[in-house]
């Protein structure tokens, strides 16, 4: 924590571009708008010709819409986190340029043609596959989210950052094409691994850490893709380019990135992602493993601290997203008090399995202050619970999992903070 | 189960390969290489190659991972987590140290180097006695604290049963609301660096009625 600029400061740049316009509801103009009644620059010249930008980057007025680090979250920046801006995005699709990475030995570069895939173990024929071989699988496309374990984790013991991007940014969603896992295993053969009820896979990466995690057979025959694309480009490098491990609803620690081996075995390795890191200490000293699926959760991306009210009263969109790892989202209420009444939001469309969700409360601000939360239901029925009752079941050491309801305190004047209620 | 029609892409991994590539260790040391070190051949080692992180003791230096200590702890406010206090096997610790340390060298230790560092690491955990010779024989024989710290998620029992009913929309609280914790107060959040213009004043905005 070397550097830290006061809060004027940051409050200074979130509301910079909304200061001019304090004015509540709309005011009649004392005079005319010179942006209307002059000639303006891009009316009259040339903008920049096609061959400008031959791969485009965000116009420079959206520079704030940048992943983020926290620095003494961790020891070093390549094994570490940032944080996906969601508080400035909108629908459900993520940038691929701003969506979070976590990596536990840095972004390596690898190329295609130096990419091998190797299936071992418990299957009739082990294989190695080029990337070209992969290209040559039967495709499938698919819209998940990739929510880190550890998303949230910082709020376990009590309000920590102030914003979304840091209290649940570590998450993106994109939409996959790749090969179904399953047709991979197949295609070395599974006779070999006789019951495939018990049977597991462990699946490791071409970088220094490994990241190997072990997966259960009925999932790795479920759902689970070996993908190459996401938002319709090749990944990027610091997204597993050129081949990672989808795993919709799980825990983004087994998405492995450039994922280089997958091994069928008879039991979990129990490798030191599974063992020491993602397991969910409980009050009592005993710890979860095993943990996979990601709860369903929500939170309102606006307003919130870094996206502050700076319009005054009147119209107010109040939005946000919700997710959940067993099924689609089929409800999201909203709260302005804290919880003591809930208003049920319009879903941007219907929810879709383990992908992200977008709802909207179009409501009339009065300018008093609220307490707001929102409350995701997936197609379980399974209702997001309130910080206080995941710490009763779990205490304040899980570490990771927590999917516990958001309040922002959104005060008179527009500013918004992170906070716990009573 | 009934199998897709193979599409004979892909060709056959050569023994070689798996070799170079298959390195994961179960609990139960399939997949030990054959070898060995003490802890006092261990020290050495680590003072070389892992003390400038880790410690001279795995004691852990800053935010580095502590290796050692925490005995009886995990319950504790601040439980300290390390090989000896919460690691359940020590295929794991064997397996991540070969594979994936030194941390910007990996794969570079020996499989004696291995098991010497690791012997130190349990000497440091008071795991083992100086003279202990861990090696793909021995290796069973060491006692991890916390191997039946364990349990198989258990949300479905614990959490989904009760969490699963009609929330409340309207008087949900007994009390009014209060809040009781401001991310304010710790001011740990990183902020952005001053911007290049001259700050407006930020005028507060006028709480109006609103106009039908």
């Amino acid at each position: 924590m070397t550097h830290k600029p006061s809060r004027r400061q940051f409050l200074r740049n979130t509301v910079a571009a909304g200061a001019a316009i304090t004015v509540a509801g709309k005011a009649d103009a004392q005079s005319p708008d010179p942006l209307i009644t002059e000639v303006q620059p891009w009316a009259q010249s040339f903008g920049d010709g096609v061959d400008e930008t031959p791969y485009g980057l965000p116009i420079s007025y959206e520079n704030d819409v940048i992943r983020r680090n926290v620095e003494w979250l961790t020891a070093d920046t390549v094994s570490s986190i940032n944080f996906t801006p969601i508080h400035a995005l909108d629908g459900t699709i993520t940038p691929q340029g701003c969506a979070f990475e976590r990596h536990h030995s840095g972004a390596i570069d690898l190329k295609k043609e130096d990419y091998r895939l190797m299936i071992n173990g418990l299957v009739d024929t082990p294989l190695v596959f080029t990337y070209a071989d992969l290209e040559r699988f039967p495709r499938e496309n698919h819209v998940y989210f990739c929510e880190c374990a550890a998303n949230s984790g910082m709020e376990w013991a009590g309000a920590q950052l102030n914003g979304a991007q840091f209290t649940h940014g570590m998450i993106h969603n994109m939409e996959y094409t790749g090969v179904p896992l399953r047709t991979l295993l197949e295609e070395a053969g599974l006779d070999t691994a006789g019951d495939l009820k018990d049977k597991w896979v462990f699946v490791e990466g071409a970088d220094a850490s490994s990241n190997g995690r072990s997966i259960p057979m009925e999932k790795a025959l479920d759902d689970v893709l070996v993908a190459f694309k996401a938002n319709g480009e090749a990944l990027r490098k610091e997204h597993g380019y050129p081949v990672r491990l989808v795993v919709p609803g799980w825990e983004g620690n087994m998405w492995i990135k450039w994922i280089r081996r997958i091994e069928v075995m008879d039991a979990a390795v129990q490798a030191r992602e599974e063992t020491s890191k993602y397991t969910d200490t409980l009050a009592d000293g005993v710890s979860r493993k095993w943990t996979w699926e990601m709860d369903a959760k929500s939170v309102v991306t606006s307003p919130s601290p870094q996206s502050p009210i700076t319009h005054g009263t009147g119209p107010l969109v109040i939005t946000g997203l919700a997710w959940s790892g067993r099924g689609a989202i089929t409800r999201v209420d909203v709260s302005k008090d804290g919880g003591m009444t809930w208003e049920t939001a319009r879903l941007a469309k219907a929810g879709e399995k383990m992908a992200l969700t977008r709802f909207y409360l179009d409501t009339d601000w009065d300018g008093s202050e609220m307490m707001l939360q929102s409350r995701a239901m997936d197609d379980t029925g399974y209702v997001q619970p309130t910080k206080t009752q995941l710490r009763e079941v779990r205490g304040l050491n899980s570490i990771y999992h927590n999917n516990g309801i958001q309040t922002w305190l959104v005060r008179a004047n527009g500013e918004a903070e992170n906070v716990e209620v009573s | 189960p009934a199998m897709a029609q193979k599409l004979g892409l892909g060709r056959t991994a050569l023994p070689e390969e798996i070799a170079a590539w298959n390195g994961d260790i179960s609990p139960d040391g399939t997949g030990l290489p054959i070898g060995q070190g003490d802890a006092i051949e261990g020290e050495e080692i680590f003072a070389t190659k892992c003390a400038a992180c880790h410690g001279d003791f795995a004691e852990g230096i800053g935010n580095w991972p502590k290796l050692a200590g925490g005995k009886d702890t995990l319950n504790h406010e601040d439980p300290l987590k390390t090989v000896g206090s919460y690691w359940p096997y020590l295929s794991t610790a064997f397996d991540y140290i070969q594979r994936s340390m030194p941390y910007g060298d990996a794969g570079t230790l020996g499989d004696d180097e291995t098991y010497a560092i690791l012997a130190y690491i349990l000497y440091s955990n008071d795991l083992i006695e100086d003279d202990f010779v861990l090696s793909n024989e021995t290796f069973l024989d060491v006692a991890m604290p916390n191997a039946d710290g364990f349990i198989v998620d258990n949300r479905a029992e614990t959490e989904y049963a009760h969490w699963r009913s009609e929330p409340c929309m309207e008087n949900c609280k007994a009390a009014p609301v209060k809040v009781t914790m401001r991310a304010m107060v710790l001011d740990v959040t990183p902020q952005e660096e001053a911007a290049a213009v001259p700050a407006p004043e930020v005028e507060a905005v006028v709480a109006e009625p609103v106009q039908e």
